[in-house]
């Protein structure tokens, strides 16, 4: 019988990395070393640890890393926390890659990209950072403008100081909600901050964050004059079978895990209100 | 056309069952019928329609996926899959016919089902036309005809004898397994009495069921609609429409801890039901009304938008007899209606 989707691949936990005090980087691979399988920044895959529960998460490792998958998860639920706990050299189970990617092969090329994220919404949008930056010929200038609660609550913090700061044509743009010591960084949310820097309205969008976040940022974009045709994001919602069958993602007639996760904003816009 | 006497039917499913599991409609003992393995003594039902339709035997309503074995921080995967024995179900009405490719539509595309494929494929499906159609009915709504009803076999009834047409390569094959019963037979009279089950289906309350007012170019308009308050209202989210109807697709995957080990199933799920959709940070289906509206706009709109412009529905009318609070699909249908 044919490989059928639903029955996973194992994979190793090789390095678990703290983010944050709930965000954790975990890095997965085959249990001969090398990736499970191949994918395209955006996608997603479903880990599971049997007995505890399977759910879908970003890929947040760029697929020009050809030797490791990685994996950056809040603890919020059941599964989440297990993953938590674990040690390296537990294995997990995992299948994919699901969903759409980014069009960085297509309408991201050669453009001038504004990063727009929120708490542990930079995961997906790291992939398609890290594969700008190591195929940097393709695209032009690099703006990131990455915000959380406090310092602490910065996702992948050290690389971001350490290799995006210090890459020539990137610029990241840092802030945490409210004054903090030892921060001389911005302090404000997204939505105003990302209007203070007055971005380029020449620039596409990619944006993933807290639903309430991408609401108000957008409505500022829109306000200095970005198009919907010009902001992509990522969307979430309960999945189980990850390939448009079990029925719970949809949004309208397009399932989130087989049509997205990725949308354009004039493409979800056509799409009901039920997210 | 070859036929085989009323009287001498449980001849042939004898001969069927020596080779293969026969599976037939036959009353239980609350008198409702109930697809029942064949064995001597199971009688036909010639009821018009099964309790629960026939997605189960594609579908089933749990299915084991995959075990796993715990050691440790090792985890063993182990394929339970093994390969069907042909089976052969007898009696699908045109209805439930047709909900195999409404069916087939999700799980034999790619990325394909191979649980589901599986059964497909070693399944030989005889349809039984419809003779007595009821005023739950609404099939031709859909452009079935119940007097057709397809399947690999048709088989039809003039009231003394069954009549066979093969419409398959696999229903051949059967035919072939059986002609010794069967003999060739005048279809004069079962014209006659398939003209006179289109009168009757064309007299049926609910024959007059226009489709026009939905399809995946009313999405917006209908999904806006605010008559989805007053149709959800009184819903119980019981989701015995869910459970009773043939093209209900919607499936959870759950882990079960034997004690030796883990069984991953997946079992039917309804979209009526809080949970589908609960999320660690929400729910984005908050109300019985987005729940509501999701099982109609998914048969009326989404689907038809997926897929040619199918509807997700084939009249069967199980949920008009079963819903506890009287509310279906017509009733939507009807109020929702552009006229």
């Amino acid at each position: 019988m044919n490989n059928d989707t639903l029955i996973p691949h194992l994979g190793v936990v090789t390095d678990i990395r703290i983010d944050t005090p709930d965000v954790k980087t975990f890095r997965v691979v085959s249990p001969e070393g090398g990736k499970v399988f191949e994918h395209m920044p955006g996608q997603c895959a479903m880990l599971s640890i049997p007995g505890v529960g399977e759910a879908m998460f970003s890929i947040t490792s760029s697929p020009t890393n050809k030797e490791f998958m990685e994996f950056s998860i809040k603890k919020c639920g059941c599964l989440t926390s297990w993953l938590h706990m674990m040690e390296v050299g537990q294995q997990v189970t995992i299948r994919g890659p699901y969903g759409n990617a980014f069009p960085v092969e297509t309408e991201l090329k050669g453009k001038d990209l504004l990063f727009i994220a929120g708490g542990i919404g930079l995961a997906p949008l790291r992939s398609v950072i890290n594969y700008v930056r190591d195929n940097r010929a393709n695209y032009g200038s690099v703006q990131i403008v990455y915000g959380s609660r406090s310092k602490d609550d910065l996702v992948d913090y050290q690389e971001i100081i350490n290799e995006w700061m210090n890459d020539d044509g990137i610029e990241v743009n840092l802030t945490i909600d409210n004054p903090q010591e030892g921060w001389d960084g911005h302090v404000g949310f997204v939505p105003n901050y990302v209007k203070e820097l007055e971005p380029s309205t020449s620039k596409t969008v990619l944006i993933c964050g807290p639903p309430i976040m991408i609401k108000f940022t957008l409505a500022g974009l829109k306000e200095i004059g970005f198009q919907e045709t010009q902001v992509y994001t990522t969307m979430e919602l309960r999945m189980k079978c990850g390939v448009g069958k079990c029925g719970r993602c949809n949004i309208g007639d397009k399932y989130v895990c087989k049509h997205g996760p990725v949308f354009r904003f004039d493409q979800l816009n056509e799409l009901p209100n039920e997210y | 056309m070859l036929k085989i006497a009323i009287e001498k039917i449980d001849e042939l499913f004898a001969l069927v069952a020596q080779n293969q599991a026969l599976y037939i409609p036959s009353d239980n003992k609350d008198g409702a019928a109930e697809y029942t393995r064949w064995s001597e003594g199971v009688k036909y039902s010639n009821a018009l329609n099964t309790l629960r339709s026939a997605k189960d035997f594609f579908f089933p309503q749990t299915e084991d996926l995959v075990d796993f074995k715990m050691s440790g921080k090792n985890i063993e995967i182990i394929d339970i899959r093994k390969e069907t024995e042909d089976f052969v179900i007898f009696g699908v009405r045109a209805c439930d016919a047709k909900s195999f490719f409404i069916l087939d539509n999700v799980y034999l595309s790619e990325p394909v089902d191979s649980y589901y494929k599986n059964r497909r494929e070693h399944a030989t499906v005889i349809t039984m036309a419809c003779s007595k159609p009821s005023e739950t009915c609404f099939c031709s709504a859909f452009g079935i005809d119940a007097t057709q009803p397809g399947g690999d076999v048709e088989c039809a009834s003039d009231g003394t004898s069954f009549f066979f047409e093969a419409k398959t390569e696999k229903g051949k094959a059967f035919i072939d397994s059986v002609s010794s019963l069967l003999s060739d037979g005048d279809t004069a009279e079962l014209d006659n009495a398939k003209a006179k089950t289109k009168e009757i289906l064309a007299k049926l309350p609910l024959a007059e069921l226009s489709t026009e007012s939905f399809g995946a170019d009313k999405l917006t308009e209908l999904f806006n609609s605010d008559k989805w308050a007053g149709l959800s209202e009184s819903c119980l989210a019981c989701g015995t429409c869910t459970f009773v109807c043939p093209t209900c697709q919607c499936y959870d995957i759950k882990d079960f801890d034997t004690g030796h080990g883990i069984k991953r199933y997946r079992c039917w799920d309804s979209c009526m039901y809080s949970d589908f959709t609960k999320m660690a940070h929400g729910n984005p289906r908050l109300t019985q009304l987005e729940r509501f509206r999701q099982r109609f706009m998914h048969k009326l709109v989404y689907y038809p938008a997926n897929y040619d412009g199918v509807f997700g529905c084939v009249g069967c009318g199980r949920c008009l007899a079963k819903c506890p609070i009287s509310m279906n699909i017509v009733k939507v249908m009807k109020a929702l209606e552009v006229k």
